[in-house]
């Protein structure tokens, strides 16, 4: 069968002594910095992404991975111990995960975690080899059109799941799509909103963004903050191995998780977050157990379902970027900056142009969360003691790691200024409630958007409705509307803001 | 008229204001047709269609009723000023600011600057623990990023260096 050789390729890729290690560095770091709590992994990603530029393509992309995965452990880490989700689709792991840490059940909710995310990572991986030929395929015959379409569709899909008002992340979305738009413009060379100042004129660089925005927003933001009494379990970690009783309710629970996580991670917007919450959701209507402790005081299952949730989620979100170029979130936003940055221009080309690239990258996925299971489990008292350390200790070396990043990536004064302003809109974001996530997909989606809006129109004579009469864009567009129109109904919209608020 | 949101009426105002300055700075740009779109034609579309939305936010913002009034809560001009001032400091010691012909100081000097800036944005500054965290830093950083990942960067100044 094709997959298996087409696996065995990629096996042969990132089963190298050099790739591997890539690998585990990247697993590694990723933990360590996920770990730390206030540090998602789009600014994890961001702040590390330089270190991969002298890397082969295959090399730094593999360790990316490793570090996107490594952040979301890491963030599950920090949620049951410290009761502090490291980033947002752990949010869920906090509710019956710290609970399970207070009641000196650490170790079994840990393995919970571990397990589970593993085999939901496995499935993932897999989901992924088998179904991204045949879409790689469908990619071929989309056309201008179809994508300006599919991109709708991605930004709308991916404002509908924004936590906050529906109106402010679709104008995040323009915000970000118009400073994607700054510098040259590709096809008059007209330099556009860069105000006469040579750097501009080459756009305005996303890690820059990134970090300012993600890293240093998010860092002034949690210290201002008043300082809370961080309570760490760490006496409590001693019986690392769930109960026979605890098998057997994580099964099933692992199970739903990993499958709900794989369908929804597919889906334009969707990834982790939107998998974790609608795993916990499930599990919480499913009927309990004789004897079985109910949920939010410390059931194992709503530890197993988010988290496989999150992971084989994070696995298929990979999906439509590999296979139609198109970044479903804003962590795989980050990745197609890398790619762009490799030289690679993400879509239905690179599996056919770049086979060892594409499924070395795919089995370098599975290796990557064998090596987390390795990572968290035995050396979790390895992290247990990081998250000891005061946070006057750490914000400090987030500040670090991050101002390394922006300047590995171009020794170039200019960025210093735009960081820093940047890390004040970013604050400024959150103090306003507008959430960033939406303008960093809008950011790498522009000059692509427009550039598909161009063209699809010139082959029509400039006629919209070329949009709507091809079936293919006709029908995302569909789609789109319907999705908005749902979150518009009343009774959908109350739904929303309360599972946004309850959990 | 009173404010229901404050955080909507400022975003409101934000959007409608930027949207509207992407726009007008999109008519000193050819705007072309919808058939052959001119540099100036996507962010003028985008730029009224943010104004809009500002519009609404705002308009909503003076009619919807919130229990609080969602209040801007005053800024953390501390941890704001630190924090990027942190950033701004490493960046010039380790690039150095040719305009105005500061060499470059190297990584260490960086950090140490950055390790000190960054903890005044705390609650609590011991000089002490500074010190040690910043030499602790710069070994790690020196190690990983230095050694492991090869990035180019000045670490000693070029004062010496030449």
């Amino acid at each position: 069968m094709d997959l298996f050789s087409n696996l065995a390729l990629g096996f042969g890729v990132a089963v190298t002594p050099i790739n591997l290690f890539y690998a585990f560095v990247g697993c590694l770091l990723g933990t360590l910095i996920g770990v730390l709590p206030g540090i998602g992994p789009v600014a994890t990603i961001a702040m590390l992404l330089p270190a991969t530029y002298a890397l082969p393509p295959v090399s730094a992309l593999i360790m990316l991975a490793g570090i996107y995965y490594g952040a979301q452990y890491g963030g599950s880490t920090t949620a049951i111990l410290v009761n502090l989700p490291g980033e947002a689709s752990s949010v869920v792991t906090t509710i019956d995960g710290y609970q399970m840490a207070r009641k000196g059940r650490a170790g079994p909710a840990l393995a919970a975690a571990g397990l589970g995310s593993f085999f939901a990572g496995c499935v993932g991986t897999l989901i992924l080899a088998a179904f991204a030929p045949p879409l790689t395929e469908l990619a071929f015959k989309f056309g201008p059109a179809e994508y300006f379409s599919l991109m709708i569709l991605g930004l709308i899909g991916a404002v509908v799941l924004a936590s906050g008002s529906l109106v402010k992340a679709i104008a995040m979305i323009i915000l970000g799509l118009l400073m994607g738009l700054i510098g040259t413009d590709v096809n008059s060379g007209v330099a556009r909103f860069s105000f006469d100042i040579p750097e501009l004129t080459d756009g305005v660089g996303f890690v820059v963004i990134a970090m300012g925005i993600f890293g240093y927003g998010e860092i002034i933001s949690n210290l201002s903050l008043p300082d809370e009494e961080r309570e760490v379990f760490t006496a409590g970690v001693t019986g690392l191995f769930p109960t026979k009783e605890d098998f057997r309710n994580m099964i099933p629970a692992v199970l739903r998780g990993t499958a709900l996580g794989s369908i929804l991670g597919v889906l334009p917007g969707g990834g982790a977050l939107l998998a974790a919450f609608a795993a916990y959701t499930v599990e919480k209507k499913t009927k309990l157990r004789p004897g079985e402790v109910p949920f939010g005081q410390g059931n194992i299952r709503g530890v197993a379902a988010p988290e496989s949730a999150n992971n084989s989620g994070a696995q298929t979100s990979f999906i439509p970027l590999l296979t139609l170029g198109i970044p479903p979130n804003a962590v795989m936003a980050l990745m197609v900056g890398a790619m762009t940055i490799h030289n690679i221009q993400p879509g239905p080309q690179v599996m056919t142009s770049n086979p060892e690239l594409f499924w070395g990258l795919i089995a370098s996925m599975w290796i990557g969360n064998l090596m987390l299971i390795i990572l968290n489990l035995p050396l979790i008292g390895m992290w247990i003691k990081l998250l000891t350390v005061p946070y006057r200790f750490l914000f400090p070396a987030i500040v670090l790691f991050c101002a390394i990043g922006v300047y590995s990536t171009n020794n170039n004064s200019f960025d210093i200024w735009m960081v820093a302003a940047f890390g004040f809109i970013g604050y400024l974001f959150i103090k306003l409630g507008c959430e960033p996530q939406p303008l960093l997909l809008g950011f790498i989606l522009g000059p692509m958007m427009e550039e598909n809006l161009r063209r699809a129109l010139l082959l029509s004579r400039g006629d919209w409705t070329v949009f709507v009469t091809r079936p293919l864009s006709g029908s995302l567009l569909f789609v789109s509307l319907i999705l908005l129109g749902i979150v518009l109904l009343p009774s959908i919209k109350a739904k929303r803001e309360e599972a946004f608020v309850e959990e | 008229m009173n404010i229901k949101s404050q955080k909507d009426f400022f975003s409101g105002l934000m959007f409608l204001i930027i949207g509207g300055a992407f726009a007008f700075g999109a008519t000193s740009y050819t705007i072309g047709t919808s058939a052959r779109m001119g540099p100036g034609y996507f962010p003028m579309l985008l730029g009224v269609i943010m104004a809009i939305l500002g519009a609404i936010v705002l308009f909503y913002s003076l009619i919807v009723e919130t229990p609080d009034g969602d209040p801007v809560t005053a800024f953390a001009w501390k941890p704001i000023i630190f924090v990027l001032g942190a950033n701004l400091i490493f960046g010039v010691l380790l690039v150095g600011l040719p305009s105005i012909g500061l060499k470059s100081s190297g990584l260490f000097a960086a950090i140490y600057a950055l390790t000190i800036m960054a903890s005044k944005a705390g609650n609590e500054f011991k000089i002490k623990e500074v010190l040690i965290l910043g030499t602790i830093l710069s070994v790690i950083s020196y190690l990983a990023f230095i050694v492991l990942l090869k990035l180019q960067m000045p670490i000693w100044p070029e004062y010496f260096t030449g």
